[in-house]
């Protein structure tokens, strides 16, 4: 009795331990079972070597390429050309989302046009933004820039009308011009959404970027990178390349999560 | 001056700092208040109580211009509505106070509104602090706060900016049983303090009695007037007058009057 008493209170004290010291533990589980099957499927040579080399291989030849190679420098031209056309997008964006979103008969007026353009892949209209900014620079991020403006507009706009009446009407009571309860109540009201759309935006602006350095005359960034390793069969090199452009992804969307925390502190709440 | 004219609470104009005459509001066709008049004194407490959806909150919406009205007029101090200062508090304070604001800057909002300088905008603060004997950590954002907490800034960011009229709507519904009535002490406080003309919508007899002057019983929609009772025992009260004598005998008919409309 005694003895089992003192086996369970031993199993429990080991496990309390346990528990926190490895809870840590769990997150790294997907990502370790990922690198592992990749390497079991690599090393079986069940996909030839030249299609898929090794895990090891690859992390190896990333790191490397990263120090000594091109790497860091395609990866910073992805991020410059994603971070400007985000930045327009969403300057042009949010002012105007606010605007809309203000007047439930000015959004009637575009709501067709944003939807329509917004349920529209962006790519579509590659072919066109060629032909009016030729295949420089300025073409990759405007059609990025593009996209992110339609996703920021109609995410503030929404914000901006579906903003709750009841802090409207405590300001009014108060005292506050139109002005004062747009400038002090309306906006915070419609940020939570706003960050919806500018999170939404950072993401679609690095798909729209990356894709169009594939297709679009580039010699730089990682959308080219991958597009000339599948070409001339550099396949450690195009793996690479995807993987550093799934980490920039993952470090924006993180940055813009820390970012909404902070800043829109009280959603949620 | 408050208890004049206790004779005539109706139709006595001269008295009356909120009047109002042929006050007429429908919703959907359907109308809520015809030709509806009442005056209530300055400096006195009235508390609203009547059957649900009889239009207790609309009242005073439109009292407070949060509501516009089809017919009729509503004059604050002799003045027009619009210019009157009028404190409001919402029944649901999370809906109410800005949670992009800390606590602080939810109570000094109203005299930022009016363009009162910053230095003065804490001072009165301060005061207003001083005056109730309340301590609470005015740094923290509402949601940081027990619900009780956040009424109380509700209620002093109401009565910042030194209101003609202070109007709350069931603002202790939210509470426990516990934190309302130390609420209802506070606002016993602030109303002895200040002098201010206050009127409470309740939905809990106790309350309406226990806190006012005057009750105003309302009817089912179409909504009139059933009995304006007085109740003018000396404040300060304390939970214990819930046991008088008086008190119980006037909780009593508002109940019958209550149950009667009910029936109807």
């Amino acid at each position: 009795m005694s003895a089992s008493t003192e086996r369970l209170a031993a199993t429990s004290r080991r496990f309390s331990l346990r528990r926190p010291r490895l809870s840590w533990l769990i997150p790294v589980i997907g990502p370790v079972a990922f690198l592992a099957l990749w390497e079991a499927v690599s090393a079986s040579h069940v996909v030839r070597a030249v299609l898929l080399p090794s895990p090891v291989d690859t992390l190896g030849y990333l790191v490397d390429s990263l120090l000594h190679g091109t790497m860091a420098t395609d990866a910073l031209v992805t991020i410059t050309r994603t971070l400007i056309a985000f930045a327009i997008g969403a300057l042009l964006g949010v002012p105007l989302g606010v605007a809309f979103g203000s007047s439930v008969r000015l959004y009637s007026s575009v709501e067709f046009l944003v939807d329509f353009f917004r349920s529209m892949p962006a790519s579509a209209l590659i072919p066109l933004f060629i032909l009016f900014f030729g295949i420089a620079d300025i073409n990759k991020i405007a059609i990025a820039g593009f996209s992110v403006f339609l996703i920021v507009m109609f995410n503030s706009a929404y914000g901006v009308m579906n903003a709750r009446k009841s802090r409207l009407l405590a300001a009014k009571v108060m005292g506050a011009s139109p002005f004062q309860m747009f400038r002090d109540v309306l906006i915070f009201e419609s940020l939570p959404q706003t960050f919806v759309g500018l999170r939404n935006g950072i993401s679609t602006a690095l798909v729209i970027v990356v894709v169009a350095e594939m297709f679009i005359g580039s010699d730089q960034g990682l959308g080219y990178r991958i597009i000339e390793g599948e070409q001339i069969l550099h396949v450690t090199d195009m793996y690479a390349s995807i993987i550093v452009a799934g980490l920039i992804g993952y470090v924006l969307n993180m940055l813009f999560m820390l970012a909404d925390k902070r800043l829109i502190h009280w959603n949620g709440k | 001056m408050t208890s004049t004219d206790a004779a005539a609470p109706i139709g006595a104009a001269d008295a009356a700092f909120i009047c109002v005459r042929g006050l007429s509001k429908a919703f959907g066709g359907q109308p809520v208040y015809h030709d509806f008049d009442l005056d209530l004194p300055r400096g006195t407490f009235t508390t609203i109580f009547g059957p649900n959806g009889c239009g207790k909150s609309t009242l005073i919406n439109m009292l407070s211009g949060i509501t516009p009205f089809d017919g009729g007029s509503v004059r604050i101090g002799g003045n027009d509505l619009r210019a009157a200062k009028i404190g409001y508090v919402f029944q649901n304070y999370r809906d109410s106070l800005f949670p992009w604001m800390r606590a602080i800057e939810n109570i000094e909002y109203p005299l930022k509104v009016r363009g009162v300088s910053k230095a003065r905008q804490a001072a009165r603060v301060d005061e207003l602090l001083a005056a109730f004997a309340i301590t609470l950590d005015l740094k923290r954002y509402p949601y940081e706060m027990s619900g009780g907490q956040q009424q109380l800034v509700a209620i002093l960011r109401a009565l910042v900016s030194d209101p003609d009229v202070l109007f709350l709507d069931e603002p202790f519904s939210a509470l426990d049983y516990e934190m309302t009535l130390y609420m209802r002490d506070k606002l016993q406080t602030v109303f002895l303090e200040t002098g201010l003309t206050m009127v409470l919508v309740s939905h809990d007899l106790e309350e309406a009695v226990y806190l006012a002057d005057r009750i105003l019983l309302l009817s089912k929609r179409p909504t009139r007037l059933v009995e304006l009772i007085r109740y003018e025992t000396v404040r300060p009260r304390t939970t214990e007058i819930m046991g008088d004598p008086e008190f119980v005998r006037t909780k009593q008919h508002a109940l019958d009057l209550f149950r009667a409309e009910m029936a109807r």
